[in-house]
């Protein structure tokens, strides 16, 4: 369709999205081909264990054999982060998706219904959405015990709500669209008008946030993991890895910088992941919403 | 179809007390200014809105409509009186009732930017209703939606294209094409033409004129420009503030107005003929806000002829002349 | 009648992602001192866009790509062209000698000041040095007849302000004031020049023909009816007495009844003021009843330009012609015009009514005609001419 190559073009017109599309772009490339750049030892049945080069706690600068070096425990730091761009990956996705389901879900019923069941809904997430996020996360990583799945638990408790309201609110305003109403006068069943008139029109908010939040969750991910409350040690996850540095990040007083490597290395590529969806975030709403693309 | 009804909003009574008929095959304009109470009506006619009293009958012998008065005016809370409401009376359909009912009546909006889902082709918007009451399917609405889009003058090779690919006026034939889709006795518009361009409105009038021809449809007109009505409909009503002045066929409303607004009407209605400078009547004050309306009848304010009468009662809509009615205490 | 604003060989793109919309196209026109023209279109006509180019608000993507607007400033007596004009010196036109109104007068308040203090920020911002003569000769009273021991204490101050207002009305941009007015508390000093803007202001009001000025400039925008609104709007564009107002659309959004009031309006203030009037509307009978000459547009193009009575007694250009016919009147069967309005993008070529035209030519498809006049002061751009 003309119009979507409209867009396309409109994107690589500014040079911020396509900054965005790169870096993403790069980081899906790494998560791919992590296998061939950073092979697991053979030996090996988890990929996602960082081989260890002995056992001396000191970190080791980059060397040949370790072109990032090694944090704490000779981890290899290559290894981890390179790996540690598929966990990023996978806990991105997994808690978005979960947590864009549940807000879709509940936000339409309490919007497109009101009433009753939107006041239950809304003090429902009232109660997820008073708690102090971290508090929280921490109370049920700690419930559960730490590993990166309870951390993915724990956040797609503490994400839904936001999901809900944000779905809620897009509802509220296109219940009084003409074309619901004209698709009410039509006699479409309330399933129908929620599915195939008021969702698709929502959606794209939505969407524009979740890409704007996978980088929130990586770093919320990497925030519980640093306090150790996420995946065990060794596991190729950047939050792990900074935990890893934390005992690290400012060396003796001749040479305060001296493992820059163990904290920075992981610190740079949560950043520029981060970044690089926030851009993207910012290029699918100029994308998406039919009238800022006019022109 | 007839109907007497009232819809408080909080406080507002956007529509009070109207009472009108439209016969079969009749294309009635409902004429006034905002906040009349006419988008209302129109609305409530084919109830996408529920009125807070009255009775709106669709197609119903008069018999049914006499027996229904009587029960009431006996006011005795009768089971036959509420049997008779439910099967007769729109306001009390539900379910399957109002269903098939929305076969029979459609509304067409008043804007065609918002009233077509942007996110859907335009084959899914015209289809729809085809697939909604299950009258057709598959291939057969494929064939129907064709046929549809090209009586409204468009033609089968836009049916992929999505309604920001269209102009105003054909995404108003859009519109109309989707109301025509289930085959629809009645259609009531909402002043389907003030969003458009002049010479695009004649042509929308003209498809709107021939469609009727076609298909023997009845319709509800509702605009603001007095012009239109006169030049294409068969009876005309004159709302202001939430209630018809003046009922009557165009030549009588236009060349012999009896009630006070409507003479203001068309004197400050502007049309394209120098020589008509002279002599207007500029109506003094704003138009009420339906939520605040003045006491009695709710044109004295501006009116010239107002008496101390018409600041208390409300004038009741009578017959001055075979079928002309006004609601005024000194008609002209 | 004398040319207030001379348009020649104007010509305005939009650069869209889509393609290049001519939007107006080599346009000649002339609008007069004291009168009132119309400019009638339909969409894509770019009588919006005329507008805009006068004031030079042309929205990006537009371009203004070549052409020229002469204005003839009646109090410096000299010819200035618009286009070429550095942007302080357009700011001082805008609003002052030329200023404009929108269709929606929703959208030109600012919802979170008052109808005064908006009308007022007119005043304050062209006519400063009137408003500090005034108030310095308000202060002056004050000096000369104040007795009592209110006024002595008080004396240093009326000096003060005295001075500073002196500054006010004698020079554009005076430094001390400008550096009080930075100072939150002395910024106070200035409070006179509020008060003067503010009489000025309810005059203004009364000039619309607003019940109780007084009061309703105290009122917000969402207060008032939307009849009121665009009175106020009307206030704010007459403030400074401009010698041209441009009005898009001014009345579309109005009721009936309220547009005859507001048409009322429009001329008791040709009369009043004598300011010219650009009244841009695609509604014919507006048209006819405030403008003394019409001219109307198709596809960025000028198609005929003539008075009111020639335009609609003796409409010439088929496009007019048509046009006229396909509004509804009483007794007349609706005429409709063939075809849709030419495509932004992708005009026909020579004469962009052509593909409708009932009377086209071959020389119609190949080259547009030239604007001649057929008849006094009638011009009409067509080949049948």
């Amino acid at each position: 369709m003309s119009d979507w190559k409209l867009r396309a073009r409109q994107l690589a017109r500014n040079p911020l999205s396509l900054a965005g599309v790169i870096i993403i772009s790069i980081f899906i490339i790494i998560a791919i081909i992590a296998p061939l750049i950073a092979p697991t030892p053979p030996g090996r049945s988890d990929p996602y264990r960082i081989p260890r080069d002995g056992y001396f706690s000191q970190p080791q600068p980059p060397s040949e054999e370790h072109p990032f070096g090694t944090t704490e425990g000779q981890y290899d730091i290559f290894y981890g982060v390179i790996w540690g761009t598929r966990s990023a990956f996978r806990v991105a996705f997994v808690v978005i998706a979960i947590t864009v389901l549940i807000g879709i879900i509940l936000g339409s019923l309490a919007g497109y219904f009101g009433g009753v069941i939107d006041e239950i809904i809304m003090r429902i997430t009232d109660i997820f959405m008073a708690f102090p996020w971290l508090i929280l996360a921490m109370a049920i990583v700690a419930a559960i015990g730490p590993s990166l799945k309870s951390v993915m638990i724990a956040l797609c408790t503490v994400w839904w709500p936001s999901y809900a309201r944000l779905i809620r609110g897009d509802i509220l305003a296109l219940r009084e669209e003409d074309y619901v109403e004209a698709a009410r006068g039509l006699g479409a069943s309330s399933r129908r008008i929620i599915l195939r008139h008021v969702l698709p029109n929502a959606i794209y908010p939505t969407l524009i946030m979740a890409s704007l939040d996978v980088g929130a969750v990586v770093l919320s991910a990497a925030a519980l993991s640093f306090l150790g409350l996420g995946a065990p040690a060794g596991y190729a996850d950047w939050g792990q890895m900074t935990e890893f540095a934390r005992n690290w990040i400012v060396g003796p007083q001749s040479d305060p910088l001296k493992f820059w490597y163990a904290v920075l290395i992981p610190g740079l590529f949560i950043l520029f992941f981060v970044l690089g969806w926030n851009l993207l975030g910012d290029a699918f709403r100029d994308i998406f919403d039919p009238r800022l693309a006019r022109r | 179809m007839g109907g007497v009804f009232r819809r408080p909003v909080g406080a507002v009574r956007a529509v009070d007390g109207v009472s009108l008929a439209i016969r079969r095959g009749q294309w009635l304009g409902l004429v006034g200014e905002s906040g009349c109470g006419k988008t209302t009506l129109a609305k409530t006619v084919v109830r996408l809105w529920k009125p807070t009293s009255g009775h709106i009958y669709f197609d119903i012998p008069d018999e049914i409509r006499e027996e229904i008065e009587v029960l009431e005016s006996q006011a005795k809370n009768n089971s036959k009186l509420a049997s008779l409401l439910k099967q007769n009376d729109l306001t009390f359909f539900s379910g399957s009732r109002l269903h098939s009912f929305r076969r029979r009546a459609q509304l067409v909006h008043q804007d065609p930017f918002t009233s077509l889902n942007p996110r859907m082709k335009i084959k899914n918007i015209v289809g729809e209703p085809l697939r909604i009451h299950e009258v057709l399917s598959g291939p057969a609405v494929k064939t129907a939606v064709e046929d549809l889009v090209g009586t409204v003058g468009l033609s089968s090779g836009q049916l992929e294209r999505y309604p920001h690919q269209f102009s105003g006026g054909q995404r108003q034939r859009i519109a109309i094409a989707r109301a025509l889709a289930t085959k629809p006795e009645f259609i009531a518009f909402d002043e389907p033409t003030s969003a458009l361009d002049v010479s695009v409105q004649a042509q929308i009038l003209n498809l709107l004129k021939d469609l009727k021809k076609e298909f023997g449809l009845t319709y509800l007109y509702i605009t603001h420009e007095l012009l239109i009505a006169e030049s294409v409909c068969d009876y005309i009503a004159v709302m202001y503030v939430g209630r018809v002045v003046e009922m009557g066929r165009p030549e009588e409303i236009f060349h012999a107005p009896r009630h006070p607004y409507s003479q203001c009407l068309i004197a400050a209605t502007p049309v394209p003929d120098p020589k008509r400078r002279v002599g207007r009547i500029v109506l003094p004050g704003e138009v009420p806000s339906p939520a605040n309306p003045p006491p009695g009848c709710t044109f004295h304010p501006r009116c010239s002829r107002a008496t101390k009468e018409c600041s208390e009662l409300e004038p009741e809509l009578k017959p001055i002349s075979g079928d002309h009615y006004v609601a005024c205490f000194h008609p002209l | 009648m004398e040319d207030l604003i001379k348009i020649r060989d104007l010509t305005v793109r939009f650069y869209t992602y889509e393609g290049v919309v001519h939007a107006i196209n080599d346009l000649d026109l002339d609008i007069r001192r004291g009168e009132t023209l119309g400019i009638v279109g339909e969409t894509g006509s770019g009588k919006t866009m005329t507008a805009l180019a006068i004031l030079r608000l042309i929205p990006y993507p537009g371009r203004i790509e070549s052409g020229s607007v002469s204005f003839f400033d009646k109090s410096t007596r000299a010819e200035v062209e618009l286009l070429k004009l550095r942007e302080d010196r357009m700011r001082s036109i805008r609003g002052n000698k030329i200023s404009m109104v929108f269709q929606e007068p929703g959208a030109a308040l600012n919802p979170v000041y008052t109808i005064g203090d908006q009308i007022s920020e007119v005043f304050l911002l062209h006519r400063r040095q009137e408003l500090g003569r005034q108030a310095k000769q308000r202060v002056d009273s004050l000096l000369s007849n104040g007795s009592g021991p209110a006024a002595t204490l008080k004396r240093p101050f009326w000096r003060w302000q005295s001075r500073i207002y002196r500054k006010i009305a004698e020079g554009p941009n005076p430094l001390e004031p400008r550096i009080l007015s930075h100072i939150p508390v002395f910024r106070r000093l200035l409070w006179r020049l509020r008060d003067e803007a503010r009489l000025l202001t309810v005059n203004m009001l009364k000039d619309v023909e607003i019940p109780d000025p007084g009061r309703v400039a105290a009122q917000y925008p969402h207060n008032l009816s939307g009849g009121m609104k665009q009175r106020a709007v009307i206030a704010m564009a007459l403030a400074c007495s401009p010698e041209l107002l441009i009005a898009d659309e001014p009345t579309t959004s109005l009721d009936v009844t309220i547009q005859a009031q507001m048409l009322e309006l429009f001329r008791r203030i040709k009369v009043d003021k004598g300011a010219s009037v650009l009244f841009i509307t695609h509604n014919l009978g507006v048209a006819s009843e405030v403008c003394d000459r019409v001219a109307v547009m198709y596809a960025g193009r000028l198609c005929e330009v003539a008075t009111v009575e020639e335009m609609f007694l003796h409409p010439m250009h088929p496009y007019t012609k048509a046009l006229l016919e396909a509004v509804p009147m009483p007794g007349r069967p609706l005429q409709t015009i063939p075809g849709a309005l030419a495509d932004a993008l992708n005009p026909p070529s020579g004469c962009r009514f052509h593909p409708r035209c009932p009377s086209a030519m071959p020389i119609c498809q190949q080259e547009r005609a030239k604007l001649k006049e057929v008849s006094k002061d009638h011009m009409v751009a067509c080949h049948l001419f």
